[in-house]
């Protein structure tokens, strides 16, 4: 059923394994196991009762009635993923890794983080497993999210600032890749996205498939039928395939992901990989990605910390390929709006991140029937974001 | 026999690295000249790209400075032409970049690639002008065995060898890797990035064991070598000895004076090979 990474981990023509040598063993060693783990009943009742017990799944499915009646089309529901465990979908992919990880005999997790949300997910993890753990972070990540950075070390992470390259999520990326190479026998990568190099993007896209699973069955549920369009923004796109996975194969359902256009697609600053981005090789994956004429990749740009990454997972390029999704920009002021307007009628403040998508949804929802339903992905909450809204607004507080 | 495998047939062989473009076009042009001069037997030119996640700090950062001075894949291809017409340049030379500078080639810069029909294009235009230009072969350390064949094809149609990485984890898959190998085989001699190392603990003469059951294509150790008596060491178990970082920290401390320089720690490495 719907989308399936081929035996040589590609999805269309886009994925594969572009990874140094030194780590070839480890990524079968990790492939093979997660092949035994993933349809083991005992795995899945651990993860389950992780997910219900720690991380306090199910997320609700919440009827945005306020939002609904302002806008006057169609009816608006939340997936509540920043009600999660850590306040984002990260968490999902992090325990199934993490328990895939101590399953495999692996004493220590590294990892990338952008906004610091997969970074935190990561270090609560590593603290629930007793394991080590380190943190590769943009050093001007570092800075914009302080709090997060304090959370990591609060939990026993050692958080690793990066100073290379443009000194964010893609070079934290890098350098985690790096540290991997050096050190592989004892240390899983849990890479925080559904990208890199096969078998990464099927984990995490399975692992975050818990979103969709729940969503489609609480809305059939509460209103009888599915939605006519699900909405996520997509940075690597790890919530994105997570919330469209299990719609893949209803074919009246729209899957839109909003990509984070920055000051807007036809300016240099924008991380809007599927509207200015072409096929490439980077990060051990084929797929779509911000570069220049000559393959150099793009210094890219977004007001959310999460979403500014140059490439894209991909199954979600394969997504674009076949038509099966869109992909929309949403620049940095609607998304600043889209906050703003969520917190002031519904009460709920929403990861500058998950805005992207909600500003989307503000664009269409009005042009829809009463009767049509849009579900939208709130994957996290927007408590780390309100120093750098404020800024935007030319209002300096203290995180 | 390839040029390459001719690198081989003078004793040991000394494979110096070096960033294209760093500081500039002109000083390479210079450093390469020298290195042919005292006795390198293969020279690898590193393409510079944006993010070389092989690559510790010293080079990481002459791939970041190079590109700031302006350096392109097509300057890169016109320095080497000039090398090969201009200044006498006849060792063999290999190309190490990563995989997407060759896979989004398109020469002068010219043209759209997207859409599946785009990637051959990239492949097989970089892998011409590299033909064109006098490139013996390419190193691509995030194109494994498994991803090699696009590549490796682009590479044999052109008459260039698609070099192929052995690393310390490689263990059963040394064999297959070692079966299909063109020109020479990289050893990589430690876990992690380039850079320069105190010790190399890895059991190379294992290594080289167990690809001389399968294949007689040489084998030279890269990665962590800077001092002669570590080149000594390594291509006493194998066929060479490739350095980089080392030679990247000489332009990192004389600039556009580099040559010189550079040719010494050359001589002073080859010499050590070949007593």
């Amino acid at each position: 059923m719907a989308t399936q990474a081929d035996d040589k981990g590609r999805f269309g023509q886009f994925g594969g394994q572009y990874i140094p040598e030194t780590l070839m063993n480890a990524i079968i060693e990790l492939d093979e196991a997660y092949t035994r783990y993933k349809d083991d009943p005992q795995f899945n009742s651990e993860l389950e009762t992780l997910f219900r017990e720690y991380a306090n799944r199910p997320s609700r499915l919440y009827y945005a009635a306020k939002m609904t009646e302002d806008l006057g089309g169609a009816k608006i529901y939340f997936k509540r993923e920043d009600l999660n465990f850590t306040g984002a979908h990260k968490i999902n992919n992090v325990l199934g890794q993490a328990l895939l990880a101590k399953k495999m005999g692996k004493t220590r997790l590294i990892a990338e983080t952008g906004a610091g949300q997969h970074g935190v997910a990561t270090a609560t993890a590593a603290a629930y497993f007793g394991m080590e753990c380190v943190i590769f972070m943009g050093k001007v990540d570092c800075e914009r999210q302080a709090l997060n950075v304090y959370k990591m070390n609060l939990l026993g992470a050692k958080v690793v600032p990066v100073t290379s390259g443009t000194a964010t999520l893609k070079d934290a990326v890098s350098e985690a890749f790096r540290e991997w190479t050096n050190r592989i026998e004892d240390t899983h990568y849990c890479l925080g996205s559904v990208m890199g190099p096969h078998p990464f993007p099927t984990i995490v896209r399975d692992f975050q498939s818990v979103i969709s699973r729940e969503s489609r069955a609480q809305i059939l549920e509460k209103e009888g039928r599915l939605p006519d369009a699900v909405l996520a923004c997509v940075g690597g796109g790890s919530n994105a395939i997570g919330s469209f996975y299990h719609y893949i194969d209803d074919p009246g359902v729209q899957l839109i992901g909003c990509e984070a256009a920055g000051r807007g697609i036809d300016t240099y600053e924008t991380a809007a990989t599927i509207s200015t981005g072409r096929i490439g090789i980077f990060h051990g994956m084929k797929s779509l990605f911000c570069q220049n004429e000559y393959g150099q990749i793009a210094p890219v740009y977004s007001i959310s910390a999460g979403l500014d990454y140059p490439g894209v997972g991909p199954e979600h390029a394969h997504l674009y390929d076949i038509g099966r999704a869109q992909y929309v920009p949403v620049t940095d002021a609607e998304a600043v709006e889209a906050f703003e307007y969520t917190s002031k009628t519904e009460g709920i403040i929403p990861a500058i991140e998950s805005s992207h998508a909600i500003a989307h949804a503000m664009k269409i929802a009005p042009k829809m029937d009463k009767d049509q339903i849009l579900v939208v992905t709130v994957s996290g909450r927007g408590d780390k974001d309100c120093a750098s809204v404020a800024r935007y607004r030319g209002l300096e507080i203290a995180q | 026999m390839s040029t390459i495998r001719e690198a081989f047939t003078k004793g040991k062989a000394f494979i110096p690295f070096i960033t294209a473009g760093y500081p500039d076009l002109e000083t390479t042009k210079a450093v390469v000249a020298a290195a042919q001069a005292n006795g390198a037997d293969l020279i690898e030119i590193g393409i510079p790209f944006s993010d070389p996640t092989a690559e510790g700090p010293v080079i990481q950062t002459a791939n970041v400075r190079a590109l700031e001075g302006g350096v392109t894949t097509d300057l890169v291809f016109e320095m080497v032409d000039q090398l090969r017409k201009e200044e006498g340049i006849t060792v063999p030379m290999v190309f190490m970049t990563y995989a997407n500078v060759v896979y989004s080639y398109h020469e002068g810069g010219e043209g759209e690639l997207d859409g599946s029909d785009g990637s051959d294009r990239g492949r097989y235009g970089f892998c011409r002008r590299c033909a064109e230009v006098g490139i013996d072969g390419l190193i691509l350390p995030d194109i494994p065995f498994e991803e090699k064949d696009p590549f490796r094809d682009a590479c044999r149609q052109n008459g260039l060898d698609l070099i192929s990485l052995i690393a310390p984890t490689s263990e059963d898959r040394i064999l297959k890797i070692a079966g299909e190998a063109d020109g020479f085989l990289y050893i990589v001699s430690s876990l992690g990035v380039t850079g320069v190392r105190s010790e190399i603990t890895t059991d190379i003469a294992a290594i080289t064991a167990k690809i001389r059951s399968v294949t007689d294509t040489p084998c030279a150790v890269g990665f962590g070598i800077s001092k002669p008596e570590q080149a000594r060491a390594m291509a006493d178990q194998s066929d060479g000895a490739i350095v980089g970082s080392a030679i990247i920290r000489i332009l990192d401390q004389y600039g556009k004076d580099a040559a010189p320089y550079v040719g010494d720690y050359v001589r002073s490495m080859k010499d050590a090979l070949r007593s």
